[in-house]
């Protein structure tokens, strides 16, 4: 008798937990979708404003804000790869390769995720916060009341603009993972792998791995925001519930972005991308 | 069960005046809870209309059925002669356009001026000018009596200042009709004196009409053309200012909701919404914890 009614209590918190992340999933997907008509509208549609001072506003707070520390964390990945990659690779006399390793793992991979989970920290955060507020201080009702969209007016230059600033972050992360590995090449390594640095990565690198990388970092820069959006709009119960949102978004996003890379990977791979 | 409902149009200097506002059979729940059960209430044109009740009575949620925040659960509400729960997005905003609402905490955004919170919904809903709207901004605030504030930006002004600049922006677009959720709330007697004045000059000059949750009877003596007594989701009574005066300075009757209602407007610590309170069964709930049930 217990034991049934452990398992259909174990099942009943199968069901609520997978109601839970379809109604998350669904009502992300819906506000998605609005974003993109709103955007649409937007670029099109002369009588809805697309609101350019507060997406370049969005940028800079986004973008412009977080360059320093994406760079100051993806020189960080290149030392730590060249300095992982060198061990193993010398007995093989194959040192030189640390070049192709940086290019194709800093490119490909490293320079969008990392860029995206320090955006996730830094922009979701903070706009999941600044949402929370707004909702706590019944600003989004008084947006409502002015017939004025949440959506339109709020969401869409976020997104847009973590869009645009997570691909322009990425490139920058992308050659300061290079940077970092040439410099460790320069300063700990031996001659040949620094001299044949820049000539190998660029043997090694396709114009695919540049793309696909940016492909990802787009895909994350829409993920964070959205994320950080829902999280925010959907707040209740004051201080606590915008600190948790706050939270939660950190914690989707990372999540979020990881799962998106292992999928795009495994595309990347079957598709020979 | 309301006492009375002698007033109508006529009792508002209405004539016969169609309601700007008609609530009929509202019902609206949360949870399986019936927060508003069976509310019916009319508001005619030029007309300050109060809502009372205690916390928690459903007052404010009256309100956001009103405004078409939130959707009745039965019955329906009628605003500006439409019915709130068949029209569309444009058709609710463009209702919105004719409405303003004062909120709890002036609900200004953070993140500009007083003088551009005002300009907003006249750069998102009109074809004016930069130079027109900051005119019409000028003369909002200085209706206000905030023209100095027009360049700070919310967190450098006072609790007063904000509600008084959500009040310029609530009327940035003209409203037929103005709502105010507790407008006084938190504020000092005078500054909550202001806003009673400004509330009642914009009713009497401009005929706007005024729709205002409160719980401070000294302002809702103060503005009131008409009353309505809330409590537990059901409208107890609705009246003119003058027939609440006299429940509130006459005697006890022994009816229950005349008493609950005199309680509530003299504030006394002794009376029905007392008794409810302490009736709630507590000495049972701790008998029965005690006893391991």
């Amino acid at each position: 008798m217990k034991g049934r009614a452990g398992q259909r209590n174990f099942l009943q918190l199968l069901g609520a937990g997978l109601v839970g992340v379809m109604c998350y999933v669904g009502g992300a997907t819906f506000l998605l979708g609005s974003t993109l008509r709103w955007t649409w509208r937007g670029l099109f549609d002369r009588k809805v404003r697309l609101g350019r001072g507060a997406l370049a506003f969005q940028m800079v707070r986004v973008g412009v804000r977080s360059v320093a520390i994406v760079c100051l964390v993806q020189v960080f990945i290149g030392v730590i790869l060249a300095l992982q990659m060198a061990p193993p690779l010398r007995p093989w006399g194959q040192e030189d390769k640390i070049a192709n390793i940086i290019g194709v793992a800093g490119f490909r991979m490293l320079g969008p995720i990392i860029t995206a989970v320090v955006l996730s920290g830094f922009a979701g955060a903070s706009i999941a916060a600044e949402l929370g507020t707004m909702v706590v201080s019944e600003e989004i009702e008084a947006l409502q009341a002015h017939a004025l969209n949440p959506v339109r007016f709020l969401v869409v230059p976020r997104v847009l603009a973590t869009f645009v600033m997570t691909i322009l972050l990425t490139i920058i992360a992308d050659w300061m993972i290079a940077v970092g590995g040439y410099f460790t090449s320069f300063l700990v390594l031996k001659p040949e792998v620094y001299v044949n640095y820049w000539p190998q990565m660029q043997d090694q690198l396709r114009l695919r791995d540049f793309v696909a990388g940016l492909i990802m970092a787009g895909v994350f820069g829409v993920l964070i925001s959205l994320i950080a959006c829902y999280e925010g709009l959907r707040v209740r119960g004051g201080a606590e519930g915008v600190g948790k949102a706050t939270t939660m978004t950190v914690v989707y996003s990372i999540v979020s972005i990881v799962g998106a890379a292992c999928v795009f990977t495994m595309i990347f791979y079957v598709f020979g991308f | 069960m309301a006492l009375s409902d002698s007033d109508n149009a006529t009792a508002a200097g209405g004539g016969k005046a169609q309601p700007v506002i008609r609530v009929v059979d509202l019902v609206k729940r949360f949870g399986g809870r019936a927060v508003l059960d069976g509310v019916n209430l009319e508001v005619y044109p030029g007309e300050t209309m109060v809502i009372m009740g205690g916390s928690g009575c459903g007052k404010s949620t009256l309100l956001r059925v009103m405004v078409g925040s939130l959707l009745p659960d039965e019955g329906r509400v009628e605003l500006l002669g439409r019915n709130l729960a068949e029209v569309d997005e444009p058709v609710l905003n463009s209702l919105r356009l004719r409405f303003g609402i004062l909120f709890q905490s002036g609900a200004l955004f953070n993140s500009m001026t007083v003088g551009d919170n005002v300009a907003l919904p006249l750069r998102e809903h009109t074809e004016l000018d930069e130079e027109t709207i900051e005119i019409v901004v000028k003369i909002k605030l200085e209706q206000v009596g905030l023209r100095q504030a027009v360049d700070l930006m919310p967190s450098e002004i006072s609790g007063g200042m904000k509600k008084r600049a959500g009040l310029a922006r609530a009327i940035a677009m003209d409203p037929e009709i103005i709502f105010y959720d507790e407008p006084s709330a938190g504020l000092d007697p005078v500054t909550s004196a202001e806003i009673d004045q400004l509330i009642m000059d914009l009713s009497g000059k401009l005929g706007v009409s005024s729709v205002v949750v409160t719980h401070e009877m000294d302002s809702a003596f103060r503005i009131a053309d008409r009353m309505a007594m809330l409590d537990l989701g059901r409208i107890l009574k609705v009246g003119r200012r003058s027939e609440f005066e006299s429940l509130r300075d006459g005697p006890a009757t022994g009816e229950e909701s005349a008493d609950l209602i005199r309680q509530f407007l003299r504030g006394d610590s002794d009376g029905p919404i007392t008794a409810r309170r302490l009736s709630t069964g507590f000495e049972e709930d701790i008998l029965e914890a005690a006893s391991g049930g």
